[in-house]
């Protein structure tokens, strides 16, 4: 143990502790930008400096491992001056029209430069001096150079989390910026739209695209039918924006939420995740079938899930040569929106062109995967706006609801049913778990193996997951898997997936199924949650999630009575022709720059 | 304070066969080169001037089967040229003094670090180089030494910055801890020296410490090379005892109107006339690298401080906030009190950016750039403003 | 706009795959070349398994490592403080009237290109500027205007 002072105050650490860790544990506030937990240490925005007795210069707390004997001091006029003179100096190179900005309130910049209360700062204004872009291109989010501070968390984002780099810092001196490849617009490199750059940016020069207005007017507009179906981790994260700690459900109230806003049916994604099991769970033992009875070579084992968004765009980019192994099923919010447009309008007697299709997602990667142009099976665009949690919590800002009063309530029928197999999607091996409640008994007439469902060895937060399940006891029609050993993986974060790949490329990875998620937790860290989100938080909601999923009454897909409705009354089967019309999709090679 | 006054020494460029000396050193313990080292008060000549012993010493104690002696020839900093001459002249003693160098700490393997604005010398100094790989195979010795190029950036002078841009990425400073000589090039115990320093370090080698002490003063060991430029009839290099005033250095090569000497370049200090006699050469006074730069009366010191800050703006590598911003602002802040758009007293508030960025800033660069800012401020006020 | 062709894979040969390969790598194809331009950076990015934002991220640091059409000879004069005081302004104004082009700019047959630079360590020599990688120092209008037209004729 290293035993150090800080502010005359004793504390004893780690070796390899940081002096502002240190502090937090005797909670100093010690006030930072660049550092975040998530991330690897940069220690360039220097807002974190400390004094260390007999140090020419300041140290930068974040960066600074403790020693044995060292004092600290945090608060002395000379670290104050500094770190007075720091944060002026981000204020003069960012374009600060807090009030119009969209991360009013929720900006760090802003936070700390009210804790130093300026008032008139002294430093001349910087913004103007430099051209700067701000870049639309992407239908996820705004990147605005004006704004940016340089802390590079999204940079370190990218390459350490995600493996992309679609963003790299440019330039030197003056000049240095984060930048594409030689500038080009967001929407052109091999960004692959996850938005966890824009849910660590401290300020709002990485903000998402938002599409609120638009939803509004659809909203307001009489003549139009506005359905809105909401993804499983948005339920564990939405209270963050409203009040409630991480990790509290507010399902009930979110609906309710929904209903006031004016949404004419809400609607629940967890409907078309669990149609997503019964047509993948199908495609990956018809697959199984093929390899192993038919003896087809060509057969595209392991087959990969296809859920994510961000991870589609990373595989068409960075692994191409495997878009076979994807499994061809959309996304449940593509499922959900195709069928909106079909069923529901059949269903419900309403023209499908006055139907406007919102969904709620924890993602911003969701946006771009509406606009893909093969997303209009229903011979409409079939999502027509994505928002993500923290867009629903500003319309309900606006609407000025006094969400944590408000009753709870259910959602509407049809496509509101779910069963707790479509709510653990949101969480990294949800899918996989899902999978395997409906496929195994489908395969053997009897339930998985595992107490109360709960498929333990694919949950929890280690970067790559495997379980092995032995498949015992099969039904006459898949006797042939009698015997199997049945091999999954899991990966989230896109950087896990990059693992995963490698070893395929390789040929290395004897799995028959690989369920990846883009974003650190799965669905519950996306890009498009509550800002802050770090491990704790992550974890947080990933409990909630399992306990949604626990307090359900049905648990898996092939139960859900809306599910078994929808094969008998328009789909016939799973991986029919109808369902492949409607519910399955193809992929596209991308340049990987 | 000790003055030695102004005296010529010719030890760098001196000619000698360095086989000579390697085989000496080579028959030499590690602790006994250090100690030699130690004992002749040698600091670094790159201007930073960290004693080449303890550097030695700390990257010898790291146990490491894989150790690199890095020799820094990034010489960037305005009005330094010595490291090119010597590199042109006696080649031989820089790749001596690694080799020396890495018998004391410990290393297989050297790597010059040389900057781009100097590739034309790169021909020359491969046949120089060969020859050398020659030479310490005959001598039964195993080192290897490869040059990396730079490509134009000042920074990459900064030791983590040098070995960030060795291996393939930008030259951005590192922090710190932990040291070089734990964790420098590739991650490995890394003793990254001056050009000179090495030189230096084999004629104490050839010599002894005893004879190196016999230059210079208590503070300041030695000789170095200067890099005269400016306002004088007689620029170049020229290697001198250290221990002089400013007066005397003027004295000789002063145009008969000096106004101020920049010692150290951008991020040395300005010396205006009265206080040359009072202002030593060397750690007790003005440190320098050897870039001494001369103002004869009819400069505008405000240009002089434009282009520096300019320098700067431009090769500040951006990633830390007190230098990357810091710079701007003082560039944009004298403009605008020069051209009557700001109060004079504004520069109150850019000295007191100045002193802020001196402790404030990841590494030397940012916090150097307070010295020529505060110098050339503090003593030529009026020149600022009107 | 000149062609890779083979070029980035025999300079990966020579220089290796590592991220360190990356430095020599770039300098090469500016040494040959000039310039890099995107087509050559995504190559290197490909070969060396690397971003191509990375790529373009650590070139854009280096002020030799141009991303930008650059002419065949590429002309750097050196702006820092004694270049300055020693006649650089007399240089760029012979360098601008004999190519017709102004500071930043390359020439429409792409053979010169003109920019300022940072000091190149000839202060003793000012006014200095490089071509490419050789030196030229102690410069007047005059001597600058001969070399040029040496240049031209090559």
């Amino acid at each position: 143990m290293i035993n150090l002072l800080i502010n005359y105050q004793k504390v004893s650490v780690q070796e390899g502790t940081t002096v502002l860790a240190a502090a937090r544990k005797l909670k100093l506030n010690i006030p930072t930008l660049c550092n975040h937990d998530d991330l690897c240490v940069a220690g360039n925005c220097r807002v974190c400096l400390v004094e260390q007795k007999g140090a020419r210069t300041l140290i930068a707390s974040c960066a600074t491992p403790v020693l044995q004997g060292m004092e600290i001091h945090t608060n002395t006029l000379k670290v104050r001056n500094a770190r007075k003179h720091v944060v002026e100096l981000l204020l003069s190179e960012h374009r600060a029209d807090c009030t119009k900005c969209y991360k009013n309130q929720n900006c760090e910049l802003q936070s700390l430069a009210n804790d130093f209360a300026f008032g008139d700062h002294v430093f001349l204004d910087l913004v103007e001096d430099h051209k700067y872009n701000i870049d639309r291109s992407s239908p996820s989010f705004i990147k605005d150079d004006s704004k940016c501070i340089r802390c590079q968390r999204c940079v370190r984002t990218c390459s350490e989390l995600q493996y992309v780099s679609a963003i790299a810092v440019a330039n030197k001196g003056a000049h240095q910026k984060i930048s594409s490849f030689h500038d080009r617009p967001m929407s052109q490199v091999v960004c692959t739209n996850c938005g966890q750059c824009v849910n660590r940016c401290p300020t709002g020069a990485l903000v998402e695209k938002t599409y609120i207005d638009q939803v509004w007017d659809a909203i307001y507009d009489p003549d139009k039918h506005v359905v809105v179906q909401t993804a499983p981790a948005v339920r564990v994260a939405l209270g963050e924006d409203l009040g409630y700690d991480p990790g509290e459900r507010v399902t009930g109230k979110m609906v309710n939420a929904l209903r006031q806003l004016g949404f004419s049916s809400v609607l629940d994604t967890d409907f078309s995740a669990d149609l997503t099991i019964m047509e993948e769970g199908t495609e990956l033992l018809l697959r199984l079938k093929k390899a192993m009875v038919d003896g087809d070579k060509k057969v595209s084992l392991p087959m990969f899930t296809s859920c994510s968004p961000g991870w589609i765009k990373f595989i068409e980019h960075k692994y191409p040569e495997f878009l076979p192994n994807l499994s061809t099923c959309k996304s449940p919010q593509q499922m959900f929106g195709a069928l909106a447009k079909t069923y529901y309008a059949k269903k419900r007697n309403i023209d499908p062109s006055k139907i406007v299709s919102v969904s709620i997602m924890p993602c911003t990667a969701k946006k771009f995967e509406a606009d893909r142009p093969e997303m209009r099976a229903s011979g409409f665009k079939d999502v027509d706006y994505v928002l993500t949690t923290r867009e629903l919590a500003v319309m309900i800002k606006q609407a000025g609801i006094d969400f944590r009063n408000i009753e709870e309530a259910k959602y509407d029928s049809i496509m509101g049913d779910s069963t707790g197999a479509g709510v653990i999607f949101g969480a990294t091996g949800g899918v996989m778990e899902a999978a395997l409640r409906t496929a195994y008994e489908i395969v053997t007439g009897r339930e998985v193996p595992f107490r109360n469902l709960n498929i333990t060895p694919v949950r929890g937060m280690d970067g790559v997951k495997e379980a092995t399940i032995k498949i015992e006891g099969c039904v006459d029609a898949w006797k042939f898997l009698e015997g199997a050993e049945l091999k999954v993986a899991i990966a989230h974060g896109l950087v896990n997936a990059n693992k995963i790949m490698k070893l395929v490329r390789e040929g290395k990875a004897p799995y028959h199924f690989i369920e990846i998620m883009a974003c650190p937790g799965g669905c519950i860290g996306g890009g498009g949650q509550p800002i802050p989100t770090n491990m704790q938080i992550r974890k947080n909601r990933m409990k909630a999630i399992y306990a949604e999923d626990e307090h359900m009454v049905l648990r898996k897909s092939h139960e859900n009575p809306e599910v078994i409705a929808i094969y008998k009354e328009f789909l016939e089967k799973p991986n029919s022709h109808k369902s492949h019309e409607l519910l399955h999709t193809h992929y596209v090679e991308r340049d990987n720059y | 304070m000790e003055n030695k006054g102004l005296n010529k020494v010719d030890l760098i460029f001196e000619k000698i066969e360095p086989k000579e000396v390697l085989i000496k050193a080579f028959k030499m313990s590690s602790a006994e080169i250090i100690q030699n080292m130690l004992d002749s008060g040698l600091k670094g000549r790159g201007g930073a001037g960290f004693p080449t012993g303890l550097k030695w010493k700390y990257t010898a104690a790291e146990k490491s089967s894989e150790k690199y002696i890095v020799c820094n020839a990034d010489e960037g900093e305005p009005g330094t040229f010595k490291d090119r001459e010597i590199l042109e002249r006696v080649s031989d003693k820089v790749h001596g003094g690694m080799a020396i160098a890495g018998k004391a700490i410990g290393a297989k393997m050297g790597i010059v670090y040389l900057r781009g604005e100097y590739r034309y010398m790169l021909p020359k100094l491969m046949i120089e180089l060969d020859s050398f790989h020659k030479m310490i195979k005959e001598i039964g010795y195993d080192f290897n030494i490869e040059y990396r190029m730079g490509s134009g950036a000042y920074i990459c002078g900064e030791e983590s910055a040098l070995f960030e841009s060795i291996e393939g990425k930008r030259g951005e400073p590192r922090n710190k801890p932990p040291y070089p000589t734990v964790s420098g090039v590739f991650d490995k115990p890394t003793s990254i020296n001056n050009v000179e320093t090495l030189v230096t370090a084999m004629m104490i080698i050839q010599h002894g410490a005893k004879n190196f002490t016999q230059y210079g003063t208590k503070d300041s060991r030695g000789s170095k090379v200067f890099s005269v430029s400016g306002d004088t009839p007689t620029p170049g290099i020229f290697e001198l005892e250290l221990g002089m005033t400013v007066q005397q250095f003027v004295n000789v090569f002063g145009d008969g109107d000096t106004k101020a000497v920049q010692v150290g370049g951008a991020s040395g200090f300005c010396v205006p006339r009265k206080k040359f006699a009072e202002t030593i050469i060397g750690f007790e006074g003005v440190p320098t690298g050897g870039s001494m730069k001369l103002f004869n009366s009819s400069r505008s010191m405000y240009n002089l401080l434009h282009n520096y800050l300019d320098f700067f703006t431009e090769e500040s590598c951006g990633q830390c906030t007190p230098c990357r911003v810091g710079c701007q602002q003082l560039l944009k802040g004298v403009e605008k009190v020069k051209k009557g758009e700001a109060k004079s007293t504004y520069l109150n508030e850019l000295m007191k950016l100045a002193d802020s960025m001196k402790i404030a800033a990841k590494c030397g660069l940012g916090q150097s750039v307070g010295n020529a800012f505060k110098s050339i401020v503090g003593n030529f006020r009026e020149e600022i403003i009107y | 706009m000149y062609q890779v062709g083979n070029l980035v894979k025999e300079l990966s040969d020579k220089h290796g795959r590592m991220r360190e390969s990356l430095m020599p790598i770039l300098q090469e194809i500016v040494q040959k070349h000039n310039y890099l331009t995107d087509e050559a950076m995504v190559e290197v990015a490909r070969e060396l398994d690397i971003s191509a934002a990375e790529v373009y991220g650590t070139a854009s640091f280096y002020t030799f490592l141009d991303t930008q059409v650059k002419g065949k000879y590429v002309i750097r004069v050196c702006k820092t403080i004694t270049c300055s005081m020693k006649g650089k302004s007399d240089i760029i104004q012979t360098l601008e009237d004999m190519l017709k082009i102004k500071i930043g700019e390359t020439t429409t047959d792409k053979q010169f290109s003109l920019i300022e630079t940072n000091c190149i360590g000839w202060c003793h020599k000012a006014p200095a500027i490089l071509i490419n990688e050789m030196p030229y120092t102690e410069l007047t209008p005059e001597k600058v205007s001969t070399i040029i037209k040496d240049y031209m004729q090559k």
